[in-house]
């Protein structure tokens, strides 16, 4: 059994985007502020801290999930994928990252990494979704520039592009 | 907002983890997916002294049928139930609710039996418990009691749980072939906590209608010998059950609002029910 002593830091290990990486973290840490504050993963915001604006979603082990939500010491042996693991083999914009741009899916871009780590899940899961169900999953983030229509279009065209709608 | 500090205590095992709750109880969250308990920790909330983490329990994350029931143990994720054949089959009703359980985000982590140990009074997954006349099952270290549903949800966020006992599993009766069921639920967005949550089943004449978010733990009521549910019916049932329930006034809406919201939605449900029948 792990034990972590109030105020004591641990050391984490876990792969965060392809790479093994380790840290120290104190019991009580947030997955966000580890990725943030620890490991300088500043693509990842933080917005309301309890798991309602969406901001802070990252993949674990392949999930989208919050990470204001989860603990830095749950990560533990998991594999982390941020915002900064998801451009393409040379770095540049993935596919789904250039339709955000080309459909004008972000304005301010605070909402963003969280809404593609999830749009990442989403279209592994279902390569032919239809709108009402890109809405749905949606509405696990909140996002105050766009009005959400062209991160629809953008999502809805990479799915076309994958060849599934 | 930060948690308070607390020790974090993560298990190998389950006997490790009752252990745990028989030495430390009183002064012991246990966290199964988070998706309210981190939130409440981070609000400050609540501040355990020591944080039970049980994700790495593999003994709790089975989905088996036992004799009449469906039995899903405590950390079975809602994402992955929703995803399960079985579940699908068995508990139809359980099916229909999930999708509007929080969101595709917090349905990866969030849990069936974390749901119900929280015993939110707006949440779907208690309400289709305790519609169906499902069973709780509670472990110490030293014995296994199950509990109905109607028994365990006490209050808003209390339960039947003793300190030293840990929701190890649920038990969801299986659906008769005959019977038909519904869920309706009205929030201001999707994915809020619902004003109200109505689910619905009709099996041989006996219809069950239970409501969430009026009162502080889930409201069944039952009607026997229904020969036919016409539209007439539906309206009597409506206004009686929700003529009954306790319900209470927030932000979100008052008691009154809430009552006639429930007779809307348990027309609605009793109306799919219906619908269900001519389509079948």
């Amino acid at each position: 059994m792990l034990e972590i002593e109030a105020g004591e830091k641990t050391t984490i290990r876990f792969t965060l985007n392809g790479k093994p990486v380790q840290a120290q973290a104190e019991s009580r840490m947030q997955l966000a502020d580890l990725l943030r504050h620890v490991l300088k993963k500043y693509g990842t915001h933080v917005g309301c801290e309890h798991g309602i604006c969406g901001a802070c979603t990252v993949l674990v082990d392949g999930r989208a999930v919050r990470s204001c939500l989860m603990f830095a010491a749950q990560v533990e042996g998991a594999s982390v994928v941020t915002v900064e693991g998801l451009s393409n083999a040379t770095g540049g914009l993935s596919e789904l990252q250039a339709a955000f741009r080309r459909h004008h899916a972000l304005q301010c871009g605070f909402c963003t990494p969280g809404i593609l780590a999830s749009a990442t899940q989403f279209l592994q899961d279902n390569n032919a979704p239809s709108e009402h169900e890109v809405r749905d999953m949606l509405s696990g983030h909140i996002c105050r520039c766009t009005g959400y229509t062209g991160i629809v279009e953008a999502i809805l065209m990479t799915a076309q592009k994958r060849g599934g709608a | 907002m930060k948690s308070a500090p607390f020790k974090y205590m993560r298990p190998d095992t389950l006997e490790e983890a009752l252990s745990v709750l028989v030495e430390h109880g009183e002064d012991v969250r246990v966290l199964a997916g988070g998706q309210s308990l981190g939130a409440m920790l981070n609000m400050r909330i609540v501040t355990p002294s020591i944080l039970l983490d049980l994700n790495l329990l593999t003994e709790l994350s089975w989905i088996e049928e036992v004799r009449g029931f469906l039995a899903t143990a405590a950390l079975v994720r809602q994402r992955d139930a929703l995803d399960d054949a079985t579940v699908r089959e068995h508990i139809p009703l359980l099916a229909q609710a999930l999708p509007h359980v929080g969101h595709y985000q917090t349905r990866n982590r969030g849990t069936l039996g974390g749901s119900v140990a929280h015993a939110d009074p707006s949440a779907e997954i208690p309400l289709v418990l305790a519609t169906l006349g499902g069973e709780v099952e509670l472990r110490t270290a030293r014995q296994i009691r199950r509990v109905k549903a109607s028994q365990f949800f006490r209050s808003a966020l209390v339960t039947a749980r003793e300190p030293d006992e840990l929701l190890t599993a649920l038990y969801w009766p299986r659906r008769n072939p005959a019977q038909r069921s519904a869920f309706v639920e009205f929030a201001v967005r999707e994915g809020d906590f619902a004003i109200v949550a109505v689910a619905c089943t009709l099996d041989a004449g006996t219809l069950r209608i239970g409501f969430a978010g009026c009162g502080e733990t889930p409201q069944i009521i039952e009607r026997t010998g229904l020969v036919d549910l016409d539209a007439a019916t539906i309206q009597t049932i409506a206004r009686e059950a929700s003529a009954g329930l306790a319900c209470q006034s927030d932000l979100l809406g008052s008691s009154e609002y809430r009552r006639q919201l429930a007779a809307v939605l348990a027309s609605k449900a009793m109306s799919a029910l219906t619908r269900e029948t001519v389509h079948a």
